[in-house]
């Protein structure tokens, strides 16, 4: 149970998600129905299995990044930093007067800077001829693009945090994690300040051939605007997205005495493993469901206080299933009445990323009382009966709302967000 | 509240494959600093590391996670199952969603992802593997030893590049508080391959010496960068008294964690070293004179070297307390070191013995420390093990020797 005078609140948000680049146009895709899902223009996809994907019309120098900024970070910490820019300067927070060493920095990412690290072996390795790659064509930030832990880095240094710092990488709930992670360090006191969320630029040719090997992502090559179809009895496997949400988290009493513009609450957060199989998912849903069931115990809230869930609806098989036995397993009746959603249907799924995006989903969708839709649901799967919000967002007055995240390694996370003003 | 009692180790360090080993190791001042085996360094400027001796996976664990999984991956699988044989528990017997695993990964599995994308560009993606996208990402340790023994607890990874193995013990502590009875923490690495180890030159900071006596000396006048090294070490920690229920005493207790971000470069003010260490010793309830051994994060780059130094000065005076760096005998294991450190630094306590820094033979100018450079018998009741990770990360933990009850 969550102390209250270390009740967390979000009070900034940036995004840049598949799509035009900002919290807005985010919100504004998500909230219509329409989709980022497209073939693929980042490389030539031509000889992958799945062409698909949901890329961000991101250009960093008219995001504000500095020549020597775009030179220096690759597409994932570029989508990072502009996102925690952004959300600072939505949170109305003046750096200069909070102490930098209360500002702490929780960043997750599941694959980190692959895209650099990807880039750069082409180049080293004379296009994959030599395993001794030559280090004279190296450029000085390799070391960067090897570990992940500096896009921690960016967005400290973006955020002038001296507080505890540090990377979540616990692969597709990396975002929902580093959130977690962020209210631990509010709640026991290490900092005042957390800038939390997460970034994945995963749409390469490495990436693409991972998926492709286990056949987990789309093959719909020839209708890449309808190929995440999460919940649908014809849905063929993820669409490969990218992206970032950055959040301004602080305890809600700070929040409130600055005279911050709230747009949620943090009400509990949960994970477990299923300990199972790597990629493989139980059908029982039954370490998810012990996740929701525990968030819902730090919060003293029950199954019927829930307004809306917002999936993690990939679209594959047998996560769409195992999700869906989840919701049954710790909110009984209740998952049949509650509305779930998957935002993934519109922008994709952006690995470590998307838990934060969707985080920032929440919060949006407590602060305009609007349940984004399901898109391109139209044949629903017998063994997905609930109701999965098809095609077109609901006005709702939400109070509290459930985010869902699970990923390879087996691992499942939980996060229950309630509405500014609370009691 | 409950103290974290660290009650199993588990070692895979270049100058010794289990904890005995490496500790008699270290305590004789035996390196495990070499050529590189792995491929052959001759074409790069830097072609010393340490590399984990007479290694075979196909001994250390079940043969169907091989090809799964790389070589980082395998040392971490290896090091878990020696720390839970250590601490005497199964975890068949234990209630599952209370055991966690929490592990730190600077790079992931660098070694398996290079073989990779060599053949996705050398030959198209038709070639490669299923495994690829559960064994290069930094989550493949965590997510396989929680497989392994059935952790259905509420796992971590933590990446801050040489720090992490701090963060994510600290982490795995948080866990216990939040009601598991066991957590497995620590954490390898292993980026000994071609792309691997020219990352790592990116950096300037490795010693392209030859010599493995005298390739990374910290603190040393002559320091010239520090040599990479493979492995690292996993952690078994329990709440005490649960320990001590079943007749553990365990090794000592994870007493605080303190972690701080460096000011951005060129601002001109002090790092943030000095300040993750007194958080450590503040949560630790300990002061500075109850320290009685820093392990130091001993980076052997001279301007680092100085930073750490003034920082150990600051907080502790002129000399007043034991430094000392075991890592000069296994070079640094990235997220696997600091792990390591914690590791020494509980054998320390057990056996009355800090482990000695060697090869260093004249210190330089503004380290004046009283660095331990023959093993030193005494009395180790707390230690200090003070972490660094490229890009600003600044981590220590405080360690206390175990409240025995006199009979």
């Amino acid at each position: 149970m969550i102390d209250d005078d270390a009740r967390v609140v979000i009070t900034g948000i940036g995004v840049v998600a598949p799509g035009d680049p900002g919290t807005k146009a985010f919100w504004d895709l998500i909230t219509s129905g329409r989709t980022a899902t497209r073939a693929i223009t980042l490389f030539d996809a031509e000889p992958f299995r799945s062409r698909v994907a949901a890329e961000c019309d991101f250009d960093p120098a008219a995001e504000g990044l500095s020549p020597q900024e775009i030179r220096r970070m690759d597409r994932a910490g570029q989508f990072g930093v502009v996102c925690a820019r952004q959300a600072l300067a939505d949170s109305g927070l003046d750096t200069g007067v909070v102490p930098p060493e209360r500002v702490a920095v929780s960043v997750g990412s599941a694959v980190g800077c692959t895209m650099g690290l990807e880039e750069e072996y082409v180049v080293l390795s004379d296009g994959g001829r030599n395993w001794l790659v030559d280090p004279s064509y190296a450029v000085p930030h390799l070391y960067g693009y090897m570990v992940p832990s500096t896009l921690a880095t960016e967005v400290a240094w973006a955020s002038c945090a001296e507080g505890p710092v540090g990377l979540i990488s616990t692969g597709c709930t990396a975002g929902l994690d580093a959130v977690g992670y962020a209210c631990r360090l509010l709640w026991e006191g290490s900092a005042d300040v957390v800038v939390a969320g997460a970034t994945d630029a995963p749409i390469s040719p490495i990436t693409s051939a991972c998926f492709d090997a286990i056949k987990a992502t789309s093959p719909n090559n020839e209708d890449p605007g309808h190929a995440s179809r999460p919940f649908d009895a014809e849905r063929d496997g993820f669409v490969l997205g990218e992206g970032a949400a950055i959040m301004v988290l602080e305890r809600r009493d700070a929040a409130r005495r600055r005279g911050a513009q709230i747009y949620a609450e943090i009400l509990g957060f949960a994970s477990r493993s299923n300990a199972y199989h790597m990629t493989g998912l139980k059908p029982d849903g039954r370490e998810m469901a012990e996740a929701i069931t525990e968030t819902l115990g730090q919060a003293r809230l029950g199954p019927e206080d829930i307004d809306y869930i917002n999936a993690h609806g990939s679209g594959t098989k047998q996560n769409d299933r195992h999700e869906t036995a989840a919701f049954k397993r710790s909110l009984g009746g209740r998952a049949y009445e509650v509305p779930v959603s998957s935002i993934k249907s519109m922008i994709g799924h952006s690995l470590g990323a998307i838990g934060s995006i969707e985080v920032a989903a929440c919060a949006l969708a407590l602060h305009h009382g609007v349940v984004p839709p399901t898109a391109n649901l139209h044949n629903p799967d017998p063994e997905c009966d609930l109701d999965y919000v098809p095609l077109t967002a609901r006005e709702a007055d939400l109070d509290v709302v459930l985010s869902v995240g699970s990923g390879f390694g087996g691992f499942q996370s939980a996060m229950l967000l309630g509405r500014a003003g609370r009691p | 509240m409950t103290a974290a009692l660290v009650t199993g180790l588990g070692v895979a360090a270049p100058n010794g494959l289990g904890t005995e080993e490496y500790w008699s190791a270290t305590l004789a001042g035996r390196t495990g600093i070499g050529r590189i085996t792995r491929f052959d360094p001759e074409r790069y400027p830097v072609r010393l590391a340490g590399e984990v001796p007479g290694f075979a996976a196909a001994e250390a664990i079940p043969g169907r996670l091989i090809p799964q999984t790389d070589h980082w991956t395998h040392l971490a699988l290896a090091a878990t199952d020696m720390a839970l044989d250590d601490a005497g528990v199964d975890p068949a017997e234990l209630p599952e969603y209370e055991m966690t695993v929490v592990t730190a990964s600077s790079s992931g599995g660098t070694e398996f992802g290079q073989r990779e994308i060599e053949r996705l560009w050398d030959k198209g993606p038709g070639w490669v593997g299923a495994y690829q996208s559960i064994a290069w990402f930094y989550a493949a340790t965590t997510g396989q030893v929680s497989i392994r023994h059935g952790m259905r607890g509420p796992c971590g990874v933590i990446c801050a590049e040489q720090a992490g193995g701090l963060d994510a013990a600290a982490h795995a502590v948080r866990m216990l508080r939040s009601g598991a009875r066991l957590a497995v923490t620590g954490g390898t690495d292993a980026s000994l391959c071609p792309y691997g180890l020219v990352a790592q030159l990116a950096t300037g900071a490795l010693s392209t010496s030859d010599d493995p006596g005298r390739a990374y000396l910290p603190f040393d006048r002559e320091a010239s960068g520090y040599v990479p090294g493979e492995g690292g070490a996993m952690l078994v920690i329990e709440p005490d008294d649960v320990a001590r229920a079943r007749g553990v005493h365990g090794y000592g207790c994870l007493a605080g964690h303190g972690a701080t971000f460096d000011p951005p470069p060129g601002s001109g003010r002090e790092p943030g070293l000095r300040r993750a260490a007194e958080i450590a010793l503040d949560r630790a309830g300990l002061a500075p004179r109850d320290v009685d051994v820093v392990f130091a994060d001993a980076l052997g780059v001279p301007a680092r070297d100085r930073e750490e130094a003034r920082a150990i000065e600051a907080l502790f005076g002129p000399r007043a307390v034991p430094v000392t760096a075991p890592k000069t005998m296994t070079g640094r294991l990235y997220a696997g070191g600091a792990a390591l450190d914690m590791a020494a630094a509980l054998l320390a306590m057990r056996d009355g013995v800090v482990p000695p820094t060697v090869g260093v033979t004249e210190l330089a100018d503004g380290c004046g420390l009283d660095l331990v450079r023959e093993p030193r018998e005494m009395p180790v009741r707390a230690a200090l093990v003070l972490a660094r990770g490229h890009g600003g990360f600044n981590s220590a933990v405080a360690l206390t020797a175990v409240r025995r009850t006199q009979n």
